[in-house]
């Protein structure tokens, strides 16, 4: 203590250093997602669109985090409106080393992990949409349904908005993130449509290797966003952290079992679902179940979403990557789920059906219509407008030759033969071509 | 006998196959090449570097067929390849002197000929 007693910088009254510094971590752990997200999308499309899927990732990170400073995190956390917030924060007004309300972190801190939620959920989206929209449609899209959708849930589930007052329980993000982000896809998918090969051809993953360590580092950066989602080291993220763990390995255990019996063989881009699937179950649930309860919800929650996948690809909605199974199911399943399993013994905060309190399920059952029913209405509007005033997807030609060439003039396996250097205009210094072998 | 060889667009390679499989031509094999066929050049850039890529994808397909399998085959390659648009492909037909079956030892015709006709 007399070592740092001289040090300069004394920490806002309120402020808990252990505190703030995991939560920095853990909003890096956050943002890492999105890349990792990037990759585990990039795996399962077509070598023609890796770059353009990767890319749409990449696009979250750029717009949302500009719209969310901009009026984002004011629409989701400023003030306590039943529906949305106010424009108290806009332009990160007022937004600085004083703790964040309720919390012993600086709103500085609070806004950015915030923040990360919200790039994560607007590229989560785009699995929907992979392989034939437009790069610039999907700019506007991810830019206001930023602001028009995830933030408007995010300030009804964390905000202080009528689910949260209501009593619904949502510790990371099943509402906004999971569920928001799962029925957007859907209408995502109807609007913008199947791509023209879907159904005809058989469009497979082109590298399960990324599939698998996208999952994984997805994996690694729930720690930070479920752990991170108690705002402090106490007991609550502590028991999300470790849940965060144990629920998607039964995940996992369960998911080979149907795979196993479906097919007669585990698969590799079964398990990165999987992961994904068991991470998404326990982020509602992560700091108010017990770590037993926590199995048991990694468990159950690979049925619906293995339904849901094996359901799906038997439409003709091509729901490319499908959000709605991985996200949109099985946050609903994780958001019920608290509505029975809740313990106050663990979570100090609400019982569950199971330890005689049938409201929580009320509770919890009315964000899993309320969410769902907001996101894709809005996200279908939103994108019907969008779509009136710019082409939503490229031509069937365009998508035939893929997206990489087309959207962004680059390609992610580029043999370099054939390649033939433009010299500059201006006979300005010359480049060494990307074919030149020596 | 005759080998026919059609070079075609990798985004149209299952219609072909398609329309071989309709055809009833069993036996070919596919191999990725690139090419150049008068198609326009894509620009790339890369950090600052552009370049022309000269050569594109293209998916080579080898047919070895008896002599009045030749048009059925030309005819599938060119109904699956087809788009209209500069970069289609082209199909080249050359006389075969040899066909071997590995399996059976059965010669030219024989081995050209699918197994159950």
């Amino acid at each position: 203590m007399s070592v740092l007693a001289g040090l300069p910088a004394a920490a806002v009254a309120g402020v808990d250093t252990g505190d703030t510094a995991w939560m920095l971590v853990a909003t890096a752990l956050v943002l890492m997602m999105t890349p990792a997200l990037g990759l585990f999308y990039a795996g399962l499309v077509r070598s023609k669109n890796t770059l353009n899927t990767f890319m749409m990732c990449v696009a979250a990170i750029a717009v949302a985090t500009v719209t969310w400073a901009a009026v984002g995190y004011s629409i989701a956390f400023d003030g306590d409106g039943s529906i949305v917030g106010g424009f108290g924060n806009a332009f990160l007004s007022g937004v600085d080393f004083a703790p964040r309300e309720g919390t012993t972190i600086p709103e500085l801190v609070f806004f950015a992990f915030q923040a990360t939620f919200c790039i994560i959920t607007v590229a989560l989206i785009s699995g929907a949409v992979v392989e034939r929209m437009r790069f610039g449609s999907f700019l506007v899209f991810a830019g206001l349904w930023s602001v028009l959708v995830y933030a408007v849930l995010a300030h009804w589930a964390f905000g202080g908005g009528w689910l949260q007052a209501g009593g619904t329980l949502d510790f990371a993000g099943g509402v906004p993130v999971e569920m928001g982000s799962g029925f957007s896809a859907l209408a995502a998918a109807l609007v913008v449509g199947a791509r023209k090969d879907y159904g005809r051809q058989a469009l497979l993953p082109h590298n399960a290797v990324y599939v698998l360590l996208g999952a994984g580092l997805l994996w690694f950066g729930w720690f930070g966003f479920n752990g991170g989602s108690g705002f402090s080291t106490g007991d609550p993220s502590v028991l999300a952290f470790t849940n965060t763990l144990l629920c998607p390995a039964c995940t996992l255990v369960v998911w080979f079992a149907l795979d196993l019996f479906r097919g007669r063989k585990v698969t590799a881009i079964g398990a990165a679902t999987a992961i994904v699937v068991g991470c998404v179950a326990i982020t509602p649930a992560g700091g108010y179940v017990s770590p037993g309860w926590a199995m048991l919800l990694g468990a159950l929650a690979a049925l619906p979403s293995y339904a849901v996948i094996v359901w799906r690809t038997r439409t003709g909605v091509d729901e490319t990557l499908d959000v709605l199974a991985a996200h949109g199911t099985a946050g609903l399943f994780g958001i019920l789920f608290i509505g029975f399993f809740a313990e106050v013994a663990w979570n100090g905060a609400s019982d569950g059906l199971l330890y005689g309190n049938a409201a929580q399920l009320g509770d919890q059952a009315l964000a899993a219509l309320a969410a769902p029913v907001y996101a894709f209405f809005a996200t279908y509007v939103l994108l019907r407008a969008i779509g009136a005033v710019m082409p939503l997807r490229a031509s069937d030609r365009e998508e035939a030759q893929g997206m990489d060439v087309v959207q962004h003039g680059e390609e992610a396996y580029v043999t370099g033969e054939g390649a033939i250097l433009v010299v500059p205009e201006d006979g300005g210094p010359v480049g060494v071509p990307v074919a030149d072998p020596g | 006998m005759k080998l026919v060889i059609g070079i075609v667009r990798p985004e149209r390679s299952n219609q072909v196959l398609e329309s071989l499989y309709r055809a009833e031509v069993r036996g070919f094999s596919i191999s990725r090449v690139q090419g150049h066929g008068g198609e326009l050049d894509r620009v790339e850039t890369y950090r600052g570097t552009t370049v022309k890529m000269g050569l594109s994808e293209k998916v080579r397909f080898e047919v070895a067929v008896s002599d009045d399998f030749v048009d059925t085959t030309v005819e599938a390659l060119c109904e699956g390849a087809r788009t209209g648009e500069v970069g289609d492909g082209k199909i080249f037909v050359l006389p075969l002197e040899r066909a071997v079956r590995i399996r059976t030892g059965d010669t030219d015709h024989g081995a050209v000929t699918p197994v159950g006709k």
